[in-house]
């Protein structure tokens, strides 16, 4: 009999697992049930600072704002995928099969991302993206779960980056980027526009990811005479890169044009501002951009965390506040998973920290490109930073199409290694 | 052109310099005790770390290394205690090594945070010398100086002290000076000892080249192991031109052929496994 009991019960047991499992868990849940966030951030692993930043800049807007927004509350749950796109796979997977999760936000890294788009498109649970940049999936491998909220992608950015290095009068370029997608896309980006005005890209270099020494590099770019250098690289390799920039002579020798993630805060944090004071990037996102959205989030950041914001942070911070502004839309009925993901394209966030921000078709933003530079902090921040990054110029409601017409523009193949799209 | 070769001649010299201050411990301990002490360059990580942590509370770089050496002394026979009964097993250590690196790498996350972390050379060495159009660092100038120093000072206590002896003898058959009374597990401790404090000290003298951030360790593993199979194992002098070598060779393949920047580091070692299995100088086994 003992048996028997114990086989009905596991039989009950596999049923609920599987119903739980099923169609009618998946999507947004019903009434004045909670909406379910699941926010994937490393917090182990290389990625792990830029990780606690994602969360900050969350923990922040809700510190700010009530978490029932238009009664219906909002539960968020922390996973950690680990800085590697298995474990982001996996913990994605236990939030929407274990924790029923309506909605996942993150992780950071592009090959998580990679890893945990198609996986929510095929469960049908609508993943935000407010740091992963990679191209094609706003272009073309949209989807309808599939969003950049409060996000950008990888050549948005790079895109004028080429047209304002030609006005400069630079005629010559060399680039180097980390062998990976991102800055694949990024430098294309910039090889592109600088090739179509008449530029010429002499000599691109990859360098692997992990990269500390840059001398052999280096040597290259001297040897090249370039009028301007681009480059992309991030994390350690960004500090590394500013390092050596300045102490093999090359500062004050040759103009340097960068992807915003080399002179984020993330990474000038550590460095004395004579290694980056200057340095202009393109960007879609300052921390020192004078406009009081801005300044009202940093400030508010620097006074919970002593530390300056970095994209990533702000990035969390507005995906927050965008879906506030999306639920308010829908009254607080999450159970039109359809009419939700409406809302959430046709909101538009007048005053984020980055400036104005809407969503394409495609799902990814439209929103302002900033000509940035490095500079000494002002007094009030000389405890939380040693510089940080202001506006130089804006170039406003920028499309990740740049000028292009995007059905043309999504004929040519994705930035890669062997695609940068130079004009003959 | 000349600035071209000059810079990468003095870059791969400086490179493979930093890579001795790890390989001269690995390969002790590996020659000596038979074991693959994964955590050495989890050592070095530790060693930048607390380096960097002293330097930011006003202790003067120099001040700082041996400092920074001793600690990560202290930890290394902590670890020594636990890995000392398997050392016999070589696949036990090798797995107990590896499970220690994974400790000390997230007990350095929780400690130091994810950011990476710039470490300033000492002040007197913070400028950059101009030889004609080259411009270099003169800390890394230094560092080429430094390494040759230490090597220097572990020949000496290798070729002319008992200690050095004993080790000698050690790498050549353990068992028979085990039967002629010397007291070997004593100088497994010394060897131990020194293996970490070297990867701890040399921490924070790499620090102003390496930086300090997760995953650092994991950079410079293959590296190691690459420079004791060129050199042989148990080998300093081994260590010392396989550093060198190794150095060269990855700042000119980078410089050269960039797309096949982590295949030119190991066609040497291929090479040298194909023709000489036991290393450079290393001793046939």
């Amino acid at each position: 009999m003992a048996r028997v009991m114990r086989y009905v019960v596991t039989a009950a047991v596999v049923a609920v697992l599987a119903m739980g499992t099923g169609p009618a868990a998946r999507g947004l849940a019903a009434g004045a049930t909670p909406l379910k966030i699941g926010l994937l951030a490393p917090t182990t692993g290389v990625a792990a600072a830029p990780g606690h930043d994602m969360i900050n800049g969350w923990k922040l807007w809700w510190a700010q704002h009530s978490t029932t927004v238009a009664g219906t509350a909002i539960d968020t749950t922390y996973y950690d995928t680990g800085s590697n796109p298995n474990q982001a796979l996996t913990q994605a997977r236990r939030a929407v099969e274990q924790d029923h999760v309506n909605l996942l936000i993150g992780p950071y890294l592009a090959n998580e991302g990679l890893a945990v788009a198609p996986y929510a498109e095929e469960h049908q649970v609508p993943l935000f993206l407010p740091t992963v940049s990679a191209d094609d999936l706003t272009q073309r491998k949209a989807s309808q779960y599939v969003i950049k909220v409060a996000g950008w992608s990888s050549s948005q950015t790079t895109h004028p980056a080429g047209g304002w290095a030609y006005d400069k009068g630079y005629r010559k370029t060399v680039t180097i980027g980390d062998e990976y997608a991102f800055a694949y896309e990024s430098v294309g980006g910039f090889a592109q526009t600088f090739t179509e005005k008449g530029g010429k890209v002499t000599k691109q270099l990859w360098v692997p990811l992990g990269t500390t020494d840059f001398s052999p590099y280096l040597s290259q770019v001297t040897a090249e005479h370039p009028d301007v250098v681009f480059v992309c690289v991030v994390g350690a390799d960004a500090v590394h890169f500013l390092q050596q920039w300045t102490s093999f002579g090359l500062k004050a020798k040759v103009p340097l044009l960068v992807q915003e993630t080399v002179t984020d805060q993330s990474s000038i944090r550590t460095l004395p501002p004579e290694d980056v004071v200057g340095i202009i990037a393109f960007s879609h996102y300052a921390e020192g951009r004078d406009d009081p959205a801005t300044q009202r989030f940093i400030a508010n950041y620097a006074n919970a965390y002593h530390a300056l914001p970095s994209y990533m942070a702000a990035g969390f911070f507005t995906a927050a506040e965008w879906i506030q502004l999306a639920l308010e839309q829908v009254h607080g009925d999450v159970a039109d998973q359809q009419a939700f993901l409406n809302a959430v394209r046709t909101v538009s966030v007048p005053d984020s920290p980055f400036g104005p921000q809407r969503l394409d078709p495609y799902g990814a933003p439209v929103e302002n490109v900033y000509v940035r530079q490095v500079q000494r902090t002002p007094a009030r921040y000389a405890g939380d930073a040693k510089t940080w990054n202001v506006v130089l110029k804006t170039y406003p409601g920028v499309s990740q199409f740049w000028t292009y017409n995007p059905a043309q523009y999504l004929k040519q193949p994705v930035y890669s290694n062997t695609f940068q799209g130079i004009a003959k | 052109m000349a600035t071209f070769y000059a810079q990468n001649v003095l870059g791969g010299l400086a490179y493979g310099s930093l890579l001795f201050l790890i390989a001269a411990g690995f390969t002790l301990i590996f020659g000596l005790m038979r074991i693959v002490n994964i955590a050495q360059t989890a050592f070095f990580l530790i060693g930048v770390y607390v380096g960097l942590m002293l330097l930011n509370h006003g202790v003067p770089f120099w001040v700082a290394v041996p400092i920074a050496g001793a600690a990560v002394a202290v930890l290394g026979l902590l670890i020594y205690r636990v890995l000392h009964p398997y050392h016999a097993d070589e696949l036990t250590s090798l797995l107990l090594t590896i499970g220690f690196t994974l400790m000390l790498e997230d007990a350095a996350l929780a400690v130091w945070g994810g950011d990476p972390q710039s470490v300033p050379p000492p002040p007197a060495l913070a400028f950059s010398v101009q030889l004609g159009t080259l411009v270099f660092p003169s800390y890394w100038l230094a560092m080429i100086g430094i390494s040759l120093l230490i090597a220097a000072a572990l020949f000496f206590v290798e070729r002319r002290t008992t200690l050095g002896a004993v080790i000698r003898a050690g790498v050549d058959d353990e068992e028979m000076i085990r039967g002629l009374g010397i007291d070997v597990d004593r100088a497994f401790f010394i060897v131990f000892a020194i293996g970490a404090f070297l990867a701890g000290a040399g921490g924070l003298l790499g620090g102003p080249i390496t930086g300090a951030y997760p995953g650092l360790d994991g950079e410079l593993l293959p590296l190691a192991f690459a420079v004791i199979i060129i050199g042989g194992i148990g080998s300093l002098e081994g260590a010392y031109i396989g550093s060198l070598l190794i150095g060269l060779v990855g700042t000119f393949g980078k410089a050269l052929f960039p797309q096949l920047s982590y295949f030119t580091i190991f066609v040497p070692v291929a090479a040298i496994m194909a023709l000489r299995p036991q290393g450079l100088l290393g001793k046939k086994r």
